[in-house]
């Protein structure tokens, strides 16, 4: 054996310099990774944190007595994960849940089909069995933990009391990609109102999402809360609402209106508070909750009696006589008339060779008296002398004047409700005359239809309960709305404001003798609302349609002190005095007596087998 | 060899460092993988299935094992390394043949519950085998039979692991070009390797980003390190005039730092690569003039240097660019690292990258660590363990790691230095160049700055057979050191 020698003695040295300059060369590069990048820190906490939200319970509605209307069910989604079932007692699991085995190994199947499940990952908790009720949950929840691989999400659903009001409540559902791109707050699987009061009130419903951060391992699996919870965030419950809807009254109003395509709707006049909300035809909103809502969705759409249309916003029509009274406070406003002013009518209003027909009636009348029976003659005589008045420069100022004051009543624009989605209405303006009939080719006789409410003029429903109302306040109105009261933050007052209208309160005066008038005198049209008892005022319609007439009653009550106003709407009714009139009444006997007396029930028993949806629907 | 043992005990005849080291590593290696297999579901250290678990009677195995050779006769391991080294060619040979495909692989030998790895062992066998070839013979350039028996030593179980698919275990045996080279094999060809090796990781892993736009910083990087490299080579071996290698270092760089300037703050802006082509062709010139005036070969070396560098780094990216299928050239980038790709090898960098970048000074404590916690990092336990560290200790703790590591290997040169027997010393080499190697590919990886090589990390990484082997490789040395001492 050699020993050794000094040959090549410093070739080891240029070794140590080799392995000393790597070495350097390294810690260089772990200070540059560790000390002066700050990127890394950032993956790995977006690798490693994930952000369990926690849902916060949506605020839950009574209604204008404290009653619960709309409140929340804990629903419960079985999820498996089917790396960790190792060890299931099958046959236990089985008889927990009430199923059989057949069914257990089907679900697992179509689990694993990723046809069927696309996100399918044998690491992550899916979907096995979902809205197991409370009382499901129960044997299940005792027995869970020898159950591997099974866990349990529990999600609350939207809950009705009463199967009414779907039209003002509105409806929640899983938020769509327009929805998550409009608002942060929004991510794919959270549910948001989508209309009426729902949608309207969503950002206090729904309250704050609160955050638990997880850890969570490659495969997603979730390993225990980061930094001991102290970066979680609690949720806030979303805040409840307290309506202005009785639900009594609104409930008996469905009733009645079953069977027929409409709305009604109640005010009470000093506050503005709508009462009662109903669009016919309408549904149970505890249909659209839930695993079968959207075929429930698709059965309502396609129905031909548009039920998702919200009438008493959304659809709108020629006020037809229910208008007369608008027009008679304009007309005194302007001091066209006074309340004594007679026009004659015989059997009609004549003018231009044409004839606006009229009913029978005596004649002359007075201001009261043409309101009470109705009479087309002395409308159309006394708007067209306010539209070709002296006093006015020209057809295009008197117009302005006249229109000016209807749009104070509350006509021509939207009301500013607290639902979505409201119509305006339509008033036409002074271009609009001038456009079809040029600026000196129109006066008072063109649009002459306009002083019975028929013509151009277009309102909803809830337009002309407003204005129902305005007339009970002699002058003011307050917008209507349904919210009373949002809890833990009272009224929201940006929504509620008293509009006042343009007519000096002395001409009212006139006008509700008219309509008190309607319901006493012996040619009044409105003489089967009346109540033994309450002194009740009204005024009926009919809107022109081209099958049968839509029929329209408004009124309040009682006369000197109204604590509601009602406007009746009843799509192909006829005269407003067949249906929709002893409609009102026995909303008004409901509402401000509790119930309606036996000896009027025959009248309740005739409105609820009326069947008016097969006569000639709307084109 | 002395008959006559020295009155000194083997016990105080060990090297207390590197033992202590030794035991140091080994027990960091444990903690270590502890925390890389830690669980968050169920924290059962005992657990002899578990990754420290198993670790734990690899420990106690290999210290029985490495007590028991320290006790062996030294001159044992000098007259048995040739038997040994057949022995495991016999092994390498029956794993091929038998050995089922694990994670593509056919490297296990698997008894029962008892996997081993003999690639692992061969790397002291190969050792032993060529410390006694070059003890005896020496690197005999003049005797070309002697060098092929050499490099046939060194290729033989290499190639055999390469049939195995383990070709990051068969590179490491290259570990003994760094030995031959001590031992009198020419720098020279070792050098130009270094050279080449280099021009082709840096020209193509830098050759799709640019520098301002019209230089490609692959080129211009390669370019720059060939004429740093010619003016280093002018300085070592061009005596005859000591001024060459300064007129070509300052030729060379002030031009292009002039460039370099120009480009970044005018908007005339050009390829300074061609700048420096031209620099490089004008050194040539000088050098072929340098050879006639001086009359010296040297400065035509290193012009035909010059020139081959430069042709290769074009050769490359035409090779590259031409000859080279997409799916060929995207392998090759993807292990360079310029290509992202981060379902395959990227990822595992990537991964690893920021879990000991998210480490900052010092980490976030021990068992902390949610890159490598949470098994975002893969192979986290034994190729990239180096992640937990530097994810859980940080800086602080990886930067230590590595001055040990280092500490271990100059000391380990410094006890090679002094044995009396060539044989001993060579072996003393052959452990530092295998375990530096180790280091290098596997510590280069995990921080991104080599190809992913899969192999461990000496003393710290999970695996038996390699923690077994490494121990073996360290003992027979510490054993044959401390008999140096005792027969002084």
């Amino acid at each position: 054996m050699r020993t050794s020698t000094t040959d090549f003695e410093n070739r080891g040295r240029i070794l140590i310099l080799i392995i000393v300059g790597v070495m350097l060369a390294f810690i260089v590069r772990l200070a540059f990774l560790q000390l002066f990048s700050e990127e890394y820190d950032k993956y790995a906490d977006s690798n490693a944190q994930f952000k369990k939200i926690i849902y916060p319970e949506r605020g839950v509605i009574y209604d204008r007595k404290g009653k619960l209307m709309v409140y929340n069910q804990a629903f419960y989604d079985i999820m498996v994960t089917p790396r960790e079932m190792q060890g299931l007692d099958t046959l236990e699991f089985c008889s927990t849940l009430k199923i059989d085995r057949a069914y257990f190994e089907k679900r697992m199947r179509d689990i694993r089909n990723r046809r069927f499940n696309p996100g399918y990952s044998s690491y992550t908790p899916q979907l096995f069995m979902s809205q197991l009720s409370v009382e499901a949950y129960g044997p299940l929840q005792e027995k869970l933990y020898r159950f591997p691989g099974f866990s349990i999400t529990n999600r609350s659903l939207r809950r009705y009391s009463r199967p009414i009001a779907a039209h003002a409540l509105g409806y929640v559902a899983e938020v769509d990609r327009k929805d998550i791109e409009n608002d942060a707050y929004y991510t794919q699987g959270d549910y948001s109102g989508r209309s009426g009061i729902e949608k309207m009130y969503e950002k206090i419903l729904r309250g704050e999402k609160g955050v638990e951060v997880m850890l969570r391992d490659v495969h997603g699996r979730v390993k225990g809360s980061y930094n001991e919870g102290r970066r979680d965030i609690d949720p806030v419950p979303g805040k409840d609402l307290s309506l202005s809807l009785d639900m009594d009254l609104q409930e008996y109003g469905e009733k009645l209106m079953e069977n027929k395509r409409g709305a009604i709707v109640a005010i009470e006049p000093k506050t503005g508070e709508i009462l009662a909300y109903i669009s016919a035809p309408s549904y149970d909103p505890s249909l659209l909750v839930g695993s079968f809502r959207m075929q429930h969705y698709m059965d309502l759409e396609s129905s031909p009696h548009k039920i998702f249309l919200n009438r008493p916003i959304q659809s709108f029509y020629p006020p037809g006589s229910t208008f007369k009274p608008a027009q008679g406070l304009v007309l005194l406003q302007e001091n066209v008339i006074t309340p004594s002013t007679q026009f004659a009518c015989q059997g009609g209003y004549f003018f231009a060779g044409q004839k606006l027909g009229c009913h029978n009636h005596r004649s002359p009348l007075n201001l009261p008296e043409a309101v009470s029976a109705s009479c087309n003659a002395y409308f159309a005589a006394a708007y067209r002398e306010l539209i070709d008045h002296p006093q006015y420069s020209s057809v295009q100022v008197a117009y302005e004047h006249w229109r000016k004051l209807i749009c104070s009543m509350g006509f021509g624009s939207r009301l500013g409700v607290d639902l979505p989605y409201e119509q305006s209405g339509w008033i036409p303006n002074t271009d609009y005359y001038n456009g079809i009939y040029g600026q000196r080719g129109w006066k008072g006789a063109t649009i002459i239809s306009n002083a019975i409410g028929q013509g151009e003029i277009l309102a909803t429903p809830l337009q002309m309960a407003n204005y129902c109302a305005m007339i009970c306040n002699k002058g003011w109105y307050i917008t209507p709305h349904i919210v009373r009261e949002v809890h833990g933050q009272g009224v929201d007052s940006s929504l509620i404001k008293k509009q006042v209208s343009g007519i000096d309160p002395v001409h009212f005066e006139a006008i509700i003798e008219g309509m008190r008038g309607a319901v006493t005198s012996p040619m009044g049209t409105s003489k089967g609302v009346a109540i033994p008892g309450i002194e009740v005022c009204g005024k009926t319609g009919t809107a022109e349609n081209p099958g049968v007439d839509h029929s329209i009653f408004m009124c309040f009550a009682p006369k000197d002190d109204p604590q509601i106003c009602m406007l009746v709407f009843i799509e192909n009714g006829g005269f407003g005095a067949t249906w929709a009139v002893p409609m009102a009444s026995l909303m008004l006997e409901k509402y401000l007596k509790g119930s309606v007396a036996p000896e009027r029930k025959w009248m309740e028993n005739r409105l609820l087998n009326a069947n008016l949806m097969n006569v000639e629907p709307k084109e | 060899m002395n008959q006559k043992n020295n009155p000194i005990s083997l016990w105080k005849a060990v090297d207390i460092q590197s033992l202590f080291i030794y035991l140091l590593l080994i027990t960091v290696g444990w903690l270590t993988i502890y925390s890389a297999s830690y669980n968050y579901d169920s924290a059962d250290i005992y657990s002899f299935s578990s990754s420290s678990g198993k670790q734990l009677i690899w420990i106690a195995v290999s210290l029985v094992v490495g007590l028991s050779l320290l006790i062996i006769d030294a001159r044992l391991y000098y007259y048995m390394s040739y038997h040994s080294y057949i022995f495991l060619l016999f092994l390498l040979v029956l794993t091929i043949l038998i050995a089922p495909e694990i994670k593509g692989s056919r490297s296990w030998l698997v008894f029962g519950p008892l996997s081993i790895q003999p690639a692992e062992f061969a790397k002291f066998t190969t050792a032993l085998a060529l410390s006694r070839f070059l003890a005896d013979y020496g690197f005999n350039t003049k005797s070309p039979k002697r060098i092929v028996s050499l490099f046939a030593l060194m290729l033989i179980p290499m190639g055999l692991i390469f049939l195995q698919k383990e070709t990051g275990t068969a590179l490491v045996f290259l570990a003994f070009l760094l030995v031959f080279y001590r031992e009198g094999m020419s720098g020279v060809l070792l050098f130009i390797g270094v050279c080449f090796l280099s021009y082709f990781v840096l020209g193509l892993r830098f050759g799709e980003q640019t520098l301002w736009e019209h230089t490609s910083l692959g080129n211009f990087s390669v370019l720059l390190l060939i004429a740093l490299v010619i003016s280093g080579l002018f300085y070592r071996y061009h005596t005859k005039d000591n001024k060459t290698w300064l007129i070509i270092l300052l030729g060379n760089l002030l031009p292009v730092f002039a460039a370099l300037v120009w480009n970044r703050f005018t908007k005339w802006g050009f390829d300074i690569a061609v700048l420096q082509l031209v620099l490089l062709s004008l050194s040539v010139v000088y050098a072929l003039f340098q050879t006639l005036r001086r009359n010296s070969r040297i400065p035509a070396m290193i012009a035909l240097f010059t020139v081959l560098s430069a042709s290769f780094l074009y050769g490359i990216d035409y090779t590259f660019d031409r000859l080279l299928q997409p799916h060929q050239q995207t392998r090759i980038l993807v292990l360079l690292g310029t290509m992202d790709d981060p379902s395959g090898v990227g990822y595992n960098v990537n991964q690893a990258k920021i879990s000991i970048g998210s480490g900052g000074f010092l980490g976030k404590g021990y068992l902390n660590g949610t890159q490598t916690k949470l098994k975002y990092v893969p192979e986290q336990d034994t190729d990239f363990i180096f992640c937990t560290i530097g994810e859980e200790f940080g800086f602080a703790g990886s930067a230590l790691l590595l001055i040990v590591y280092t500490y271990l290997l100059v000391r380990l040169i410094f006890m090679a230095n002094r044995q009396r027997f060539v044989f001993a010393r060579i072996y003393g080499y052959c452990v530092v160049s295998l375990f530096f190697v180790h280091l290098l590919v596997n510590v280069g990886m995990v921080i991104g700055v080599m190809p992913v090589i899969g192999i461990p990390l000496p003393f710290l990484s999970y695996g038996g057979s390699s923690l077994l082997g490494f121990t073996i490789l360290l003992f027979i040395f510490l054993r044959l050191d401390a008999d140096n001492k005792r027969r002084h």
